[in-house]
């Protein structure tokens, strides 16, 4: 009584590889199943035929390692509001669909294989300042510094942020925007992040361009399918420092 | 049969130095040699693992100057999987004035551990906990705070005092991120080389000490060495032993297993934690577990049908016939039990036929009284994302229908046998994190993993494993040593692709987890055990034979590097039904059947039982060596939650 | 009780230089405010107010046709002296016109080089059909409906402005050229107007609360606000802008 599906599957041997669709058909799925989980039977078949099982980055499977994500019937995640595609059940789809499942899409973010996608650019951005730089020991007590409860708040809304790349995925512009807003306007509400506030924009917004990732229009979309949901203030709050520091 | 275990040499030295308990850290930080700052951009450091752990360590010792190169099988060291962990850390701020102190959390730990904890490391820890808060606010680690602006704190597991310092239900991701950020900064800086979607395969030993890796680089295929003067192990723990876990898929124990296969000594690996509050299982497909934050049981009530087979819905059981059986059993700590406890409460009462839900294996943890006495908003207010959380996974709404949990394997507190300098019976193999067995003894409290995996990376690995390389470089590597571990490496991976067979690397790892659940979970018998140990190495022999891996050695292949983890678990799960049968008492998460008290409750055997079993690989089976614990400052008794 | 660690001397250096990692990159752009897609976008808020600041006053001029010629060619007379005795003739007028098409040039300057950007950015299509999860439609009408308006501004210099496709020749008043190039008879003309003024509408109730959140000033609870201002604003100028062709069609400008 389980559901069958058909799935169009992107399948890439390798970078050089130029990639087709795939067409497979799955039975018996469970409502109660992931969609990794469905992707799982699809594999176990496919390595008992001697195939190839279709490649896809997956670990914690609840949410928050930020390592999953396909782009599922054209949204990134899946349609699914504030969900990971770990966390996306079958019982969201209807028996007999037909399910088109792609990598995310973004020339900074080079298909590897299969779904699985190389997001070493969002470590760059990091490396580039995202951080506050404290040698370990050096801290000072934790309670010299009182932060206001709105600012830890808020702070902690946008460090919510899962580096997944649904944001890249979903912009138009193949912007990250939104990732780097997140982790700027993190560090920027909070006093610990002041004294390198200036350089720390400065220097993850022109990495971001050096990446080749496009120029946000506000199109909203990144916030839309962002499985933390970021919200399009801190894209604001980077435009703001970033300005602010450029003068 | 492999039940055959031989006595070694008993451990008697661990470093640790002597006097008062208090003096030990400091003492041990004044004796440590220092290096030549000149040099240490000489010395290399190998770090493998990003988790709390291994990504404070790496950053620590990058930042100190080192030459450091980090691994991890991830596409970015920010996503190990330290990321998921919810509840929140401790350390002995006593910012509430409420009677916390070092000595407390010293002593919680101890206990909470069934006295099968080493009290000198224990001490440090508890010392160390207060930087490790001031280290992560000053990263920017965004802890929840009051109106005042200052840490708020919640108490969790087994304590009396609040010293739970958290970030929502995110703490592990906000310190992780913490760390990665540190180490990120080191990568830009020059004096960490990052080396991610890399996996290591085993390790290079050359004059007795520690010397490398070698590492398969999981997109290319390509089969690495990387040499270094010491090799930091923070891979995490081996819970997907039993396939079916809390832990992130990729959870692995090669590491530590082929360490331990070079001679590194494998302590208590039968010390498993199960965790009582995780969604049950739905279905056979099923492929992990995911846990439900502890503090739901601060306002949920758990329960079962009074009669065995009761299938009907809940809102047909009348009151009288459901039975609260934590509050019934334990009144004084009633759902609040320790982990451990409420865990084997809610097997047994399925075991009577009583569970719900699918096979029967799930009880009810109910919110009504919750919702009735605070009502709705007060209830989503604290708990509305794990609700969320619930129902996106099982389709069912807590808010109107209780939820259903059943107990999962969650943590493992044994792991590599490691000195008070968290070195291994390998010179120049440091094991930090939830890889080493360190700090928690039998059983670990809630909170207390990501305490010891930041302690361990920032403040006690960058102070101990200096005294090691102070007498580095060590020079020369002998080829010989690197290429035979090389080569085999290659031969398993080939033997991997060649086989051809008829069942997938994880089919049987399903059936490897479901056996090391029944046989070697939450309740062990002898019987049980022996019944492990006779179908591991059948099931093990068959799967080299008969497993189907498809792909090529020289490409991202998900299914080869499933596949060698698993071949390493059935090692792993044969050493862990050896050790859960020899010892014979039940302690923390360890609960042999056969040493239990009138009530049920676990029965320790101090008299005999009172040591570390640290396990030597031998070619004729594993040999044991004891390490004796003295308890001089915490009187060992047995534990009581009536 | 302390459990700090004893470190040496040299440790590792602290602060990577800004920028140390952007340089190991690939394609390694100029930096700078104007190389960034942020300065770029900084950029078109600014001209693209500067426009829009225009854009109102163009409108209230235009609203003058309503008072009669005099008034209207009183109002394009007062443009054109502005700044006098002190200043010659249509000095003033000539400065405007310069800051107008630089802002321009500038304007779409941005826009062509983000558009790049975004296109090299995002080199495969998806398969399946987008769907857009933002109801978002900016991206098209801001770019298409740009070249549109700028196609549009072209003609309607030859037309208004230099009269050179207008029928009331080079030689005419401005009322005479409104009067005469809106005239029935030349409806499609009257069409175009129509569709561009429109673009401009959309152009504006996306670009008027965009700008502010490139320039940082959105956020938080100023979204629906902001959004709300920035769609007064567009209908408030498109009915403003149509009025005057309508009117003349209808004979009431005339
Ligand atoms: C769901 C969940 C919730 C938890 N909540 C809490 C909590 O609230 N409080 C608390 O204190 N503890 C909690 N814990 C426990 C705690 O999260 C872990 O014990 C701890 O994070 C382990 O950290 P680690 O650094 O030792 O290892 P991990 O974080 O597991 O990191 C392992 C690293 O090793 C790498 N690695 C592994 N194998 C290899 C290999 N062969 N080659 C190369 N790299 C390898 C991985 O890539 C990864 O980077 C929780 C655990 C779970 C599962
Ligand atoms: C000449 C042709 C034009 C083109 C090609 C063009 C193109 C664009 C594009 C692509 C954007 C970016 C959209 C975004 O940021 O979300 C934009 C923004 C904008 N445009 Fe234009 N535009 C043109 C003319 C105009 C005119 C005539 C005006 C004013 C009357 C105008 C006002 C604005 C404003 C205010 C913005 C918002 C800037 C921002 O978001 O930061 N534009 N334009
Ligand atoms: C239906 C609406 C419009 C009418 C009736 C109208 C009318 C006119 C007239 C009569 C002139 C000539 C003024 C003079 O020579 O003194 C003019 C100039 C101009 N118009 Fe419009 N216009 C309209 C819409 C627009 C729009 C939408 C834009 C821009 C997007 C625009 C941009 C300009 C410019 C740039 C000039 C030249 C200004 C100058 O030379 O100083 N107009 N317009
Ligand atoms: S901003 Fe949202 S969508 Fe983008 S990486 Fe972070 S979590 Fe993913
Ligand atoms: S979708 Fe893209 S355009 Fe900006 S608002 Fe989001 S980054
Ligand atoms: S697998 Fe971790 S977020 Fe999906």
């Amino acid at each position: 009584m389980g559901m069958n599906l058909t799935l169009k599957v992107w399948r890439q041997k390798g970078p050089e590889d130029t990639g087709r669709m795939v067409t497979y058909r799955v039975e018996d799925v469970s409502p109660d199943m992931s969609f990794l989980e469905m992707l799982d039977v699809l594999n176990e078949r496919l390595i008992l035929e001697g195939d190839d099982p279709v490649a896809f980055d997956h670990d914690c499977r609840e949410g928050i390692c930020g390592m999953c994500g396909m782009v599922i019937n054209g949204v990134a995640h899946g349609e699914q509001v504030a969900t990971t595609t770990c966390q996306l059940h079958m019982r969201h789809f209807e028996d007999n669909a037909v399910i088109t499942i792609e990598p995310w899409r973004a020339a900074p973010f080079p298909v590897v294989k299969d779904l699985v996608v190389d997001r070493s650019a969002f470590d760059r951005i990091i490396q580039a300042g995202g951080f506050v730089s404290v040698p370990a020991g050096s801290a000072p007590d934790a309670h010299s510094v009182p932060v206001k409860k709105v600012d830890a708040d808020a702070a902690f809304d946008a460090a919510t942020c899962i580096g997944c790349g649904a944001c890249v995925a979903a912009c138009p512009n193949g912007s990250a925007s939104l990732f780097t807003a997140a982790k700027i306007t993190h560090l920027s509400l909070l006093p610990q992040g002041q004294p390198e506030r200036d350089s720390r924009a400065k220097a993850m917004v022109e990495q971001m361009d050096a990446e080749g990732f496009g120029g946000c229009t506000n199109t909203g979309e990144c916030t839309a399918v962002c499985p933390k949901g970021i919200p399009l203030d801190t894209i604001a709050q980077m435009n703001r420092d970033y300005l602010k520091a450029s003068k | 049969m492999t039940t055959k275990y031989t006595e070694g040499e008993p451990i008697r030295d661990t470093k640790a130095p002597e006097g008062p308990i208090e003096d030990r850290w400091e003492k041990r930080k004044f004796g440590a040699k220092l290096v030549n700052p000149a040099n240490k951009r000489k010395l290399n450091v190998i770090v493998i693992g990003t988790g709390l752990a291994g990504g404070s360590a790496a950053a620590t010792l990058g930042e100190l100057g080192y030459n450091v190169k980090s691994f991890c099988y991830q596409d970015s060291p920010r996503r190990a999987h330290s990321i998921a962990a919810q509840g929140g850390i401790n350390a002995a701020k006593n910012y509430r004035g409420d009677g916390d102190s070092t000595y407390r959390l010293f002593y919680d730990t101890v206990k909470g551990g069934d006295f099968r904890a080493r009290e000198s490391n224990v001490y440090r820890l508890a010392q160390v906990s207060v930087n490790i808060i001031d280290q992560a606010v000053a990263q920017g680690v965004p802890f929840a705070r009051e109106y005042g602006g200052l840490l708020d704190t919640r108490s969790f597991g087994g304590a009396q005092v609040s010293r739970t310092f958290y970030a929502r239900g995110q703490t592990g991701q906000q310190l992780l991120l913490g760390a990665y950020q540190a180490l990120e900064r080191q990568i830009a800086a020059g004096t960490v080389e990052m080396h991610t979607r890399h996996e290591m395969l085993d390790l290079i030993v050359s004059d007795g000490r520690a010397r490398g890796v070698i590492v398969r680089d999981m997109v290319t295929g390509e089969i690495e060495r990387h040499i270094a003067d010491a090799v930091v192990l923070a891979s995490g723990g081996y819970g997907n032993v039993f396939f079916l876990s809390t832990n992130a898929k990729g959870c692995n124990t090669t590491a530590i297993w082929r360490a331990h296969r070079r001679g590194a000594m494998f302590a208590n690996p039968c010390y498993t934690q199960i965790h009582p509050t995780c969604i049950p299982v739905s279905g056979d497909y099923q492929s992990k577990l995911t846990l439900m934050s502890e503090s739901l049981r601060n306002d949920g009530r758990v329960w079962v049908p009074v009669k065995a087979g009761d299938d009907r819905p809940v809102s047909q059981i009348p009151e009288d016939e459901r039975d609260y059986y934590l509050e019934r059993i334990y009144p004084a700590f009633g759902n609040l039990v320790p982990r451990d406890i409420a865990s084997r409460a809610a097997k047994n009462v399925c075991d009577e036929g009583r569970g719900v839900g699918p096979g029967g294996l799930g009880v009810y943890l109910d919110f009504a009284d919750a919702i009735r006495r605070l009502g709705r908003d007060a209830v989503e207010k604290k708990y509305g994302n794990l609700f969320e959380m619930y129902e996106r996974i099982t389709g069912e709404d807590p808010y109107t229908q209780p939820m259903r949990i059943y107990p999962a394997v969650h943590y493992t507190m044994g792991g590599l046998w490691v000195d008070y300098d968290l070195q291994s019976t390998i010179p120049g193999l440091f094991v930090i994190g939830e890889a080493n067995f360190s700090d928690h003894g039998a059983n670990r409290l809630g909170a207390s993993a990501l305490m010891q995996g930041l302690a361990d990376g920032y403040f006690v690995l960058p102070t101990t494993i200096g005294d090691y390389l102070a007498d580095g470089p060590y020079g020369e590597v002998d080829e010989e040593a690197v290429a035979e571990a090389e080569i085999a490496v290659r031969e398993k991976i080939n033997k991997l692709l060649s086989n051809n067979g008829d069942r997938t690397a994880d089919s049987y790892h399903r059936e490897l987890g479901k056996l090391m659940w029944d046989y070697c979970g939450m309740e062990r018998t002898e019987e049980s055990l022996r019944k492990a140990l006779e179908r591991i190495p059948e099931l093990r022999e068959e799967f080299w034979k008969n497993v189907k891996v498809s792909g090529e050695a020289d490409e991202l292949n998900q299914a080869l590097e499933r596949a060698g983890r698993v071949g390493d678990f059935f090692d792993l799960a044969e050493l862990m039904c050896i050790d859960a049968l020899h010892r014979t008492e039940s302690c923390g998460g360890h609960f042999r059947a056969e040493s239990q008290d009138a009530d049920g409750e676990a029965l320790r055997d101090d008299e005999n039982f009172a040591y570390v079993a640290a396990w030597e690989y031998g070619e004729q089976g594993p040999v044991l060596h004891k390490e004796d614990l003295d308890y001089e400052y915490v009187k060992m008794s047995q534990r009581s939650y009536k | 009780m302390t459990a700090t660690i004893e470190r040496g001397s040299a440790t590792a250096r602290v602060n990577p230089p800004a920028g140390a990692a952007a340089k190991t990159t690939k394609s390694g752009r100029p930096g700078g405010l104007l190389g960034s897609s942020n300065g770029k976008k900084a950029v078109m808020a600014v001209t693209g107010a500067i426009l829009v600041l225009f854009l109102i006053v163009h409108m209230a001029g235009n609203l003058k046709s309503f008072f009669g010629a005099e008034s209207f060619n009183a109002y394009a007379e007062f443009l054109r002296t502005t700044g006098e005795p002190i200043l010659p003739r249509r000095v003033v007028l000539t400065v405007l016109e310069v800051v107008l098409v630089a802002a321009v040039g500038l304007h779409m300057w941005s826009a062509v080089s983000l558009a790049r950007r975004a296109r090299k950015a995002r080199p495969v299509k998806y398969a399946a059909k987008r769907k857009s999860q933002a109801g978002g439609y900016a991206v098209h009408t801001m770019r298409y409906g740009g070249v549109i308006i700028a196609l549009f501004v072209i003609w309607h210099l030859l037309d208004m402005t230099f009269g050179a496709v207008n029928p009331a020749g080079r030689d005419s008043t401005p009322y005479e050229r409104l009067v005469q190039g809106f005239d029935p008879s030349r409806w499609w003309v009257t069409v175009f107007y129509v569709v561009a003024v429109i673009m401009v509408g959309l152009h504006l109730r996306h670009g008027l609360w965009s700008a502010f959140q490139t320039l940082g000033l959105a956020g938080g609870r100023s979204y629906r606000p902001l959004k709300g201002i920035a769609a007064a604003i567009s209908v408030v100028l498109v009915l403003g802008f149509l009025t005057v062709p309508v009117a003349v069609m209808v004979g009431a400008i005339k």
